[in-house]
C-alpha cells in the first residue's frame, strides 16, 4: 500500500466510520476523528522525517493501474513542491475540525471535514491527472456543503457561486487534460495520463500547447484565484464557518497554485516562459488591485479574504518569474499563507464568537480588555504583512527578488502590494483593537486556555519558519532545481544569471525593508 | 470491417434453420402479457397486486436469462443473425438489453407500492410494462429497419397508455394526449425515412444498406433520396430519445406521467432509443459518417444547453429531471457524433451509470410524491433530511452522479464520452459539454441544498396534499398534518435503493468494470 496510499485512505476510512457512528454518540464520534486525524498527523510526520532532502525527485512513490483501458493509474508521490503542503493540511484540519464550536449536526460537519482532507492530500500527492482531477473535484462537494449547511446568512448563494465558479474552470480542466492525453496517444501509441509520460510533451504541436496551457490556466487560475476569475472568493470566505474559511485559505487555495507549479510549469515549460507575462500581469493587477479593495472592506472577514487573493497573487508571481528564487518563495509562500492566513481566520472566527459582528466599525479597543488576544493577532497580521523574522518575509522577499531577476518591472510594481498590505492590515488593527473600548466591546473575553493551544502551533510555525527557514528551504530547492532544469532541457527558455549581489539589495529597497540581507542568504543558497 | 461481415455473411450460410433462442429475450415478456390478460379473463377471484409484480420480476429475471444464453452463445460464435438476419446478437444489444430488462424489473418494483397507495391496477400496468419492454428489446436487437420500427410503435403504444395511467389526475391525461400526438407524428417521420431509404438503397435490412452503401459511397452521398431518409430516420429517432429540437414534448410529458413511469421512460426507453440511434447510423450509415456528424454534433451542442439552462428555472423536480435528462441526452450525443468505437463504449457507460441513477432518483421522487403524486415542488423537498436522513442522503448521492462529481458513475460516464469526443476532435463540443455539466449543477445541487437546509428561508407552504383527504388517510382514523413523516421505505423501493446506490459508487470507484464490459460489449455492431 505504501504511506502515501494510507495518507490519501486514512481519512475517507474516518469518514465512514463517523457515518456508521450513532447522531447521539457524540464522545465515540469524537473519538473516531480524533484518531483518524491522529494517525494521518503521524503518517505526515512520518513522511517528513524519512524525506531525503537531497533528493529532488519524487518519493515514497506509489504506482498500480486502476482504469488500464485508458493508462490511469494510482500514481503517488511526493517532492519538495508538496511535501510542506501536505504536512501543512495534516496540521491543519485538527485544529479547524476541533478549533471553532459549531452549532449544530457534528456528525455530518466532521465526516465532510475528513472527506476533504482525504480529496486533499489526493490532490496534493497525484502524479497521474486524471487521478488528480478527480481529487480536485472531490474536494468541492465536502466545501460546498461545509459552507450550505454551517455558514453564515447568505452561505447558499456562496456556496453555489464557489462551487459553479470552480465547475466553470474545471470544465476547461478536464477537457484539457484528456486532449493532452489523446494527442500523446497519437505521437507513441499509449494512452496514459501520467505526468511523467506527458511531461515529455509528445505530440503537442505550439497552438495545441498553447491552447492547453491556457485551458489548465483557467482551471487553476479560478482556483488561486487569479484576478479577474476572484470574486467568488471574498463571499465564500464571508460566509463560511470559521473551519471553513481555515481551510479554504490554508489548503484549498493552494490547489491551484500547486496546480500551476506541478502541472502547467511541468507539462508546458515553453508556453509557460513565453506566456509568462500574461500570468505575470493578472498577478500584479491582481496584487495591487485586491490590496486597495481590501483597504476599503468595513468587515474584517472580507477584509482578510482579500487580503489572500493578493497573497495568492505573489505566489503566482514568484511561479512564473521561472528563477530558482522565485518558484522556492513561491513554495514556501505556499505554507506561510496558509499558516498565517489560518491563523488569522481563526481569530476572526474568535471575535466574531464574542461580539456576533465582524464589522470592523463595531470593534474598538479589544487590545485593553482582551490582552493575549490582541498581541497574538498582532502577530499573525505581521506575518502576514511579511515582517522580517517572521515567515511572511521570508516567501515573499525570495519572490520578489526572483521576479525582480527575470522580470524586474512587475517585481517593482507587486512591491507597493507589500507595502498596500501593511496599510490596510494594521489600519484594520489599529481600528479594532487599539484605543478605548466601548461599552459593546469592554466585556470581551480574553482567548481561552483551549484557543490558545490552537493557536500554539501556528505561531510557533510563524517565527520558527521566519528565524530558521533553511530546513524548510533545503528540502525545497532541489525539486526546485529539478523542475527549473525540466523547464531549460524542454524549452528555449534559459533562466537569467542570478546576480546574487545587487539583486537583493535592489529588491530590498523596493519591498521598503533593509534588513533583509542576513534572511535573504539563508534562503537562496 | 468489410471482409469481416463477408466472412460472417458465408459463415451464417451454413447455419441452416431458424434459432427461436434468438427471440426469447423479447418473446418471454410478451407471453407473460398474455399470460396475464388470459388470467383476467378467466377467473373471478382478484388475485393480490404482489402477485403480479412477482410474476412480471420473474417473467423479466427469465428473460435476462435467456439473454445471458445468447451471450454465451455469442462468445462461442461471434455475433451471428436470425430469422432472415432481421435479428441479430450483438454484444451491443445483448448489453442494452440486460440493461433494458434491470430497469424494467426495477420500475415495476416501484411502481407496486405506487399504484397501492393511488389504488390503480397492478396486473394492467404490469401487461402493458411487459409489452412496452417487448418492444425495446425488439428495437435493440433488430436488424432490420421494419423490425425496428415495429419495437419503436410496441414501446410507444404501450407508454402512451402508460402514461394516462394515473386516470384521477387530468395532467396525466394531458401527458399522454400529448405524448400520442407528438409521438405518432415522429413514428410517421420515421417511417417515412425508412421508405426513403429503402427507396434509395432497395432494402430495409441494416447489413444490407451497410454493404450497399459501403459500394455506392459517392454515389449517395449525392442521393438527395438517401440523405432525405438519413435526416428523417435520424429526427424521429432523435424525437424517441428527446434531443432538441425534438424535445418538446419531453417536460409535459415526465412532469404529468406516474412518476415510475417517466423513470421507465427516461432509463428504460431512452435506453432503447439510443441503442436504436447507434444501430441505424452505426451500422447501416457508416459510409455517411460526414453527413450526419454534424447533424449531431448542432443538435448536441442544443441538447446540452437547452437541457441545463432550462432546467435552472424549474420549480417542479419531475419537470427538473425532465430537462436534466434532456442534458443528459446531450452528453451521450457526444458518444455518438464521435462516430467511434470509444464514442459507443462512452454511451454504453452512460447509459449503465444514467439507467441506476435515474432509477434511484424516481423512486425517491415518487416516495416524496406522497398520497396523489402531486408533491414535486421544490419546497415539498425541505427539510427531507431531518426527516429521513437516509432518503436524503441517497437523493443526494444521485444528483452528485448527476453532476458529474467524481466518485460516483456520473463522473465516469462524462469522462468516457468527453474523452470519445475529444479523440475525434470535436475539442469544443467537449468543453460546450463541460460547461453545461457546470451550469446543470447547479440546479442539483440546489435540490440538495433545499434538503438539508432548515425551515428558515422558506417556510414550508400548505403542499397540494391538503384539501381533499384520499380515502385510505381517512381509514387510519389519523390526519397526518406533516406528509414527510410518512414516508416508509418498503422493501422494493429499499431493493432499488439499494442496487442503485451500490452501481453508482461501483462504478464510480472501479471504472474499470463498466468500461470491459461496454468493451466487450462492442465488439461487432452489424
Amino acid at each position: 500500500m505504501g504511506t502515501l496510499s494510507a495518507l490519501v485512505a486514512v481519512p475517507f476510512v474516518g469518514a465512514l466510520a463517523v457515518a456508521c457512528v450513532g447522531r447521539t454518540r457524540t464522545d465515540v464520534l469524537r473519538a473516531v476523528v480524533v484518531a483518524t486525524l491522529a494517525v494521518e498527523l503521524a503518517l505526515a510526520a512520518y513522511v517528513v522525517s524519512q524525506f531525503d532532502a537531497g533528493n529532488g525527485g519524487f518519493q515514497f512513490v506509489v504506482n498500480t493501474p486502476w482504469i488500464q483501458q485508458f493508462g490511469i493509474s494510482w500514481h503517488l508521490g511526493i517532492d519538495g513542491i508538496s511535501l510542506w503542503l501536505v504536512a501543512l493540511t495534516a496540521i491543519l484540519f485538527p485544529i479547524a475540525a476541533f478549533g471553532p464550536p459549531i452549532k449544530h449536526d457534528p456528525k455530518p460537519y466532521l465526516a465532510w471535514l475528513l472527506i476533504l482532507q482525504g480529496g486533499v492530500m489526493g490532490s496534493f500527492l497525484s502524479l497521474d491527472l486524471f487521478l488528480f482531477f478527480v481529487f480536485f473535484e472531490l474536494v468541492l462537494v465536502p466545501m460546498y456543503f461545509l459552507i450550505a449547511g454551517w455558514g453564515y446568512d447568505k452561505r447558499a448563494y456562496a456556496s453555489l457561486k464557489f462551487f459553479l465558479y470552480t465547475l466553470f474552470g474545471s470544465a476547461f480542466l478536464l477537457v484539457a487534460i484528456v486532449s493532452l492525453a489523446v494527442l500523446h496517444e497519437r505521437a507513441t501509441g499509449v494512452l496514459t495520463f501520467d505526468l511523467i509520460q506527458l511531461g515529455t510533451g509528445a505530440g503537442l504541436t505550439t497552438t495545441a500547447a498553447t491552447l492547453l496551457f491556457f485551458a489548465f490556466a483557467i482551471g487553476f487560475g479560478v482556483k488561486v484565484p487569479l484576478f479577474p476569475l476572484h470574486t467568488w472568493l471574498p463571499d465564500a470566505h464571508t460566509q463560511a464557518p470559521t473551519a471553513g474559511s481555515v481551510i479554504l485559505a490554508g489548503v484549498m487555495l493552494k490547489l491551484g497554485t500547486y496546480g500551476f507549479l506541478r502541472f502547467s510549469l511541468y507539462l508546458f515549460p515553453q508556453q509557460s516562459a513565453d506566456y509568462a507575462w500574461v500570468l505575470l500581469t493578472l498577478a500584479t493587477i491582481g496584487i495591487v488591485y485586491t490590496a486597495i479593495v481590501a483597504a476599503m472592506q468595513k468587515d474584517l472577514k472580507r477584509l482578510i479574504a482579500y487580503s489572500s487573493v493578493a497573497h495568492l497573487g505573489f505566489i503566482v508571481l514568484g511561479t512564473f518569474a521561472l528563477t530558482r528564487q522565485g518558484i522556492s518563495g513561491a513554495v514556501l509562500q505556499n505554507i506561510n499563507h496558509g499558516v498565517s492566513t489560518g491563523a488569522l481566520f481563526l481569530m476572526v472566527g474568535m471575535i466574531s464568537d464574542r461580539r456576533h459582528t465582524r464589522s470592523i466599525a463595531e470593534l474598538k479597543g479589544i487590545l485593553k480588555v482582551a490582552p493575549v488576544m490582541g498581541g497574538v493577532f498582532l502577530l499573525v497580521v505581521l506575518s502576514s504583512i511579511g515582517v522580517p523574522g517572521l515567515n511572511g518575509f521570508v516567501g515573499e522577499f525570495s519572490i520578489l527578488l526572483g521576479t525582480f531577476i527575470s522580470h524586474r518591472w512587475f517585481a517593482v510594481v507587486a512591491a507597493t502590494g507589500v507595502i498596500l498590505a501593511a496599510v490596510y492590515m494594521l489600519w484594520a488593527y489599529q481600528r479594532s483593537f487599539h484605543g478605548s473600548p466601548d461599552q459593546a466591546n469592554s466585556t470581551i473575553k480574553d482567548l481561552t486556555t483551549r484557543e490558545r493551544v490552537q493557536l500554539a502551533p501556528l505561531l510557533i510555525l510563524i517565527v520558527g519558519m521566519g528565524l530558521f527557514p533553511k530546513p524548510f528551504l533545503d528540502r525545497i530547492n532541489p525539486t526546485v532545481n529539478n523542475l527549473i532544469a525540466h523547464i531549460e532541457s524542454r524549452s528555449d527558455y534559459r533562466e537569467p544569471q542570478r546576480a546574487n549581489e545587487a539583486a537583493p539589495e535592489a529588491t530590498g529597497e523596493h519591498s521598503g525593508h533593509s534588513s533583509g540581507a542576513d534572511h535573504g542568504s539563508g534562503e537562496t543558497k | 470491417m468489410m471482409t469481416h461481415v463477408l466472412a460472417a455473411q458465408s459463415a451464417q450460410i451454413a447455419v441452416p434453420g431458424v434459432e427461436y433462442s434468438v427471440a426469447w429475450p423479447a418473446v418471454i415478456p410478451f407471453v407473460g402479457a398474455l399470460a396475464i390478460l388470459l388470467q383476467l379473463a378467466v377467473t373471478k377471484r382478484p388475485i393480490a397486486a404482489r402477485n403480479y409484480t412477482m410474476f412480471t420480476v420473474a417473467l423479466f429475471g427469465t428473460s435476462i436469462g435467456s439473454v445471458v444464453y445468447l451471450w454465451d452463445q455469442f462468445w462461442t460464435r461471434g455475433p451471428f443473425d436470425a430469422f432472415s438476419r432481421s435479428i441479430v446478437v450483438d454484444g451491443f444489444g445483448l448489453f442494452v438489453a440486460t440493461l433494458i430488462l434491470v430497469g424494467a424489473i426495477g420500475v415495476q418494483l416501484i411502481a407496486l407500492p405506487y399504484l397501492q397507495r393511488q389504488q390503480l391496477p397492478v396486473a394492467e400496468f404490469s401487461i402493458l410494462q411487459l409489452c412496452a419492454t417487448t418492444g425495446a428489446l425488439l428495437m435493440v436487437m433488430s436488424n432490420d429497419l421494419i423490425v425496428l420500427f415495429l419495437g419503436v410503435e410496441i414501446l410507444s403504444i404501450a407508454l402512451y397508455v402508460l402514461a394516462a395511467f394515473n386516470r384521477r389526475r387530468r395532467v396525466s391525461g394531458e401527458a399522454a394526449i400529448k405524448y400520442f400526438i407528438l409521438g405518432s407524428f415522429a413514428s410517421a417521420v420515421l417511417l417515412y425515412g425508412i421508405a426513403l431509404t429503402y427507396g434509395a438503397t432497395g432494402n430495409t435490412n441494416i447489413s444490407q444498406i451497410r454493404d450497399f452503401l459501403a459500394v455506392n459511397q459517392e454515389a449517395a452521398l449525392g442521393n438527395g433520396l438517401m440523405l432525405a431518409g438519413m435526416g428523417l430516420l435520424l429526427v424521429g429517432l432523435c424525437f424517441k430519445v428527446a434531443a432538441v429540437p425534438f424535445h418538446m414534448w419531453t417536460p409535459d410529458v415526465y412532469q404529468g406521467s406516474p412518476t415510475p413511469v417517466t423513470a421507465y421512460m427516461a432509463g428504460v426507453a431512452k435506453a432503447a432509443g439510443f441503442a436504436a440511434l447507434i444501430r441505424v447510423f452505426f451500422s447501416a450509415f457508416p459510409a455517411l459518417i460526414d453527413a450526419w456528424r454534424p447533424l449531431f454534433y448542432v443538435s448536441a451542442v442544443l441538447t446540452l444547453l437547452v437541457g441545463s439552462v432550462l432546467a435552472i428555472v424549474q420549480r417542479d423536480v419531475k419537470r427538473m429531471l425532465a430537462y436534466s435528462s434532456i442534458s443528459h441526452a446531450g452528453f451521450m450525443l457526444l458518444g455518438v457524433q464521435s462516430g467511434t468505437i470509444q464514442g459507443r463504449e462512452g454511451v454504453l457507460v452512460y447509459l449503465l451509470s444514467y439507467l441506476f441513477v435515474v432509477l434511484g432518483s424516481f423512486t425517491i421522487v415518487s416516495m416524496v410524491g406522497g398520497q396523489r403524486d402531486s408533491a414535486h415542488s421544490l419546497a415539498d423537498y425541505q427539510g427531507l433530511a431531518r426527516h429521513r436522513p437516509v432518503l436524503a442522503a441517497c437523493f443526494t448521492l444521485f444528483l452528485l452522479a448527476q453532476a458529474g462529481v467524481p466518485g460516483t458513475s456520473g463522473f465516469i460516464a462524462k469522462f468516457g464520452v468527453i474523452l470519445a469526443s475529444t479523440d475525434a476532435e470535436a475539442y469544443p463540443l467537449a468543453v460546450i459539454a463541460m460547461l453545461s455539466a457546470a451550469i446543470a449543477a447547479f440546479f442539483y445541487l440546489r435540490l440538495a441544498l433545499v434538503m438539508y437546509g432548515g425551515s428558515s428561508s422558506i417556510t414550508p407552504t400548505t403542499s397540494q396534499d391538503d384539501g381533499v383527504i384520499p380515502l385510505d388517510e381517512l381509514a387510519d382514523g389519523e390526519v397526518r398534518r406533516e406528509g414527510k413523516s410518512r414516508l416508509v421505505i418498503g422493501l422494493p423501493q429499499a431493493i432499488v435503493l439499494a442496487a442503485s446506490v451500490t452501481v453508482t459508487i461501483a462504478v464510480g470507484v472501479f471504472p474499470a468494470l463498466a468500461f470491459n464490459l461496454a468493451q466487450s460489449a462492442t465488439l461487432m455492431l452489424r
